[in-house]
């Protein structure tokens, strides 16, 4: 009795957190794979069969290449800020000449992390507005008043405002993953590289670079792996407009399932992301798989 | 990369005590140069780290201060304090609509916390206990999790959640939320429970200790400081959570705070001062939260995000 029990639990135990993931998260992804072969509607009982069109559809259509390439562009963007920008902030953070501020400016570069991205967006609307916006008003403080530009309602510039306050949110997050790898390095290592005397620069490049080269290559593939998914801020900011000069992927996945009602079309398009998102996750999978065995 | 540890270690201990005093003597000469230099580019970079601060903080403040002025002021005043401080934006906000989306934030928020701390924790103690071809698979397939991301499984979901007659309910939000948030969550407790020694149960077995018994008794208490993490971690998440919130709840009455706050802005058109208010409150709970608490955030996302 009690060793047919012992059999059951750990089954029992493991069973409800089974059936949430092959429910909620694998079902649904084998789902949207048979979705994109078909044609339908949200409420429509019957789903019409239509082949590989709609990926024929999506490799055609220029809206999906305008997504794909300003998705490009937010993820080279937040390499440069949140990997390479946040990587230097880190170590000058660590630094023991900055010590005494250090502590205080951490909290300080995390507390938008904190905040929902809807207040986020929404005050960024206020930053970026034409008429009264912070930022406008800023450049008319500084005499700079022939740079003002309508950021959000301009197509060459919104996707960037869009980018942009994407760095301001993010930076801080991912400097406090540095962090966290750079008190890991052995303090004997700089303690060395100073009496050879070498420099803070060298030292930045001999020491903590590699050093923290595992941590580095994970933050790159999630900033990266995040740009190629991103769907809050664009659709809060600008909803992929004015026209579709800020479109991404994942709001012109949304339009198109939930405004324009091409369910099939929609799940080719996150066919696409997903596609897009799973080579970057192997290629993780494959070096932190690798960096284990070390 | 441990490889350059090991140079310069030995590096060290291999040159003698002449060519260190030499070193030392050349570093004193030029220190005196360096130093003027450093003191310089010190003071620059402060500077730079304090302008940055400036710039993260400043239009938080700028929030703030505008949630208690008046429309006119926001619009023609944009830098100055209210003359009038309209303290009342944060009462109006608080009954046009912040306190529903807030009441359910906070259910939502706290349910898939008791649930995902449960189950995680449930399924983390089976992985790391036993070892069979099966438990392998299971783990596999908790792990692959990670990778999944909502966006992909957005419409299919929507599909599901409507057939099961959950869209527009709270638990269409909290079912998922549980769901996307149970890999990282297992795969954090999991590597927490196998650092417990095997001893503490062989000798609560022989007491009599049944299988539920070790994992309430032994395994939960032990775990407090993962079990906060993934607390913390939840609570970021699902209070935070946008597209869910927005795709899955249509009904004003049951959404949660980011999503209510689309609603709320379109509802107040030019009433900027109460919705500055209303995005005040809704951001105050977390900050005050994860100032105290960021320990376990970060400890959290850099290990989750190593492991992932």
């Amino acid at each position: 009795m009690i060793a047919r029990r012992n059999r059951m639990i750990p089954a029992l135990f493991i069973l409800p957190s089974l059936l949430f993931l092959g429910i909620f998260i694998y079902i649904p992804l084998v789902q949207n794979f048979y979705n994109s072969f078909f044609d339908f509607s949200v409420f429509s009982p019957t789903k019409e069969y239509v082949g590989f069109s709609a990926f024929e559809q999506l490799f055609a259509d220029k809206v999906v290449m305008t997504a794909f390439i300003n998705n490009i562009k937010y993820a080279i963007i937040s390499v440069i800020f949140q990997v390479a920008f946040a990587l230097v902030l880190a170590t000058i953070l660590e630094d023991k000449l900055f010590r005494r501020i250090a502590p205080m400016l951490r909290i300080i570069y995390f507390i938008p992390v904190m905040i929902s991205i809807s207040v986020i967006a929404l005050l960024f609307n206020f930053i970026y507005n034409p008429q009264m916006g912070l930022l406008n008003s800023f450049l008319e403080l500084v005499g700079l008043e022939s740079l003002a530009l309508p950021w959000l309602g301009n197509a060459t510039t919104s996707i960037y405002a869009v980018i942009a306050m994407s760095q301001w949110q993010s930076i801080g997050f991912i400097t406090m993953l540095f962090i966290v790898a750079i008190q890991k390095i052995p303090k004997e290592l700089y303690e060395a590289a100073n009496i050879d005397g070498a420099g803070k620069i060298r030292q930045f490049f001999n020491i903590t670079v590699p050093q923290v080269k595992e941590a580095l290559f994970v933050n790159m593939l999630i900033t990266i792996t995040g740009a190629m998914l991103v769907f809050n801020e664009p659709y809060i900011l600008t909803n992929g407009g004015p026209g579709t000069s800020s479109m991404t992927l994942s709001v012109y996945m949304y339009q198109q399932g939930f405004f324009k009602d091409n369910m099939g079309y929609a799940s080719a398009v996150a066919t696409l992301i997903f596609v897009v998102t799973a080579i970057f996750a192997l290629i993780q999978i494959k070096v932190s798989g690798t960096g284990k065995d070390e | 990369m441990t490889k350059t540890n090991e140079n310069i270690k030995a590096d060290l201990f291999t040159s003698d005590t002449q060519i260190k005093k030499a070193r030392l003597a050349k570093m004193d000469k030029t220190t005196r140069r360096t130093n003027l230099q450093g003191k310089i580019s010190k003071n620059i970079i402060l500077l730079g780290l304090l302008l940055f601060a400036f710039v993260i903080l400043y239009p938080l403040f700028w929030m703030v201060v505008s949630s208690m002025k008046s429309y006119d002021e926001i619009y023609n005043n944009v830098w100055g304090l209210p003359s009038v401080w309209h303290f009342e934006n944060y009462a109006t906000a608080w009954s046009m609509g912040i306190s529903g989306y807030f009441f359910n934030s906070l259910f939502v928020t706290l349910v898939t916390i008791v649930l995902v701390v449960l189950i995680g924790s449930m399924a983390a103690f089976t992985l790391s206990r036993y070892k069979s071809r099966w438990i392998d698979v299971a783990l596999i397939f908790t792990i692959g999790g990670i990778m999944m991301n909502p966006q992909v499984a957005l419409i299919p979901l929507f599909e599901m959640l409507t057939w099961m007659n959950l869209i527009n309910t709270h638990w269409a939000l909290i079912l998922t939320y549980v769901a996307y948030r149970l890999p990282l969550t297992i795969i954090l407790i999991r590597a927490f429970f196998l650092s417990i020694p095997r001893e503490l149960e062989e000798s609560a077995i022989i007491d009599g200790c049944s299988e539920f018994g070790i994992y309430a008794r032994i395994y939960l208490p032990l775990s407090i400081p993962i079990i906060v993490t993934t607390i913390v971690l939840t609570a970021y998440f699902a209070w935070n959570e946008f597209m869910f919130a927005t795709v899955f709840i249509d009904s004003d009455v049951l959404k949660t705070i980011p999503s209510g706050l689309m609603n709320f802005r379109d509802a107040l058109r030019t009433d900027w001062g109460v919705l500055l208010a209303g995005m005040v409150i809704a951001a105050i709970p977390m900050v005050i939260l994860l100032v105290f608490l960021q320990r376990y955030l970060v400890r959290g996302l850099s290990e989750g995000s190593v492991k992932g």
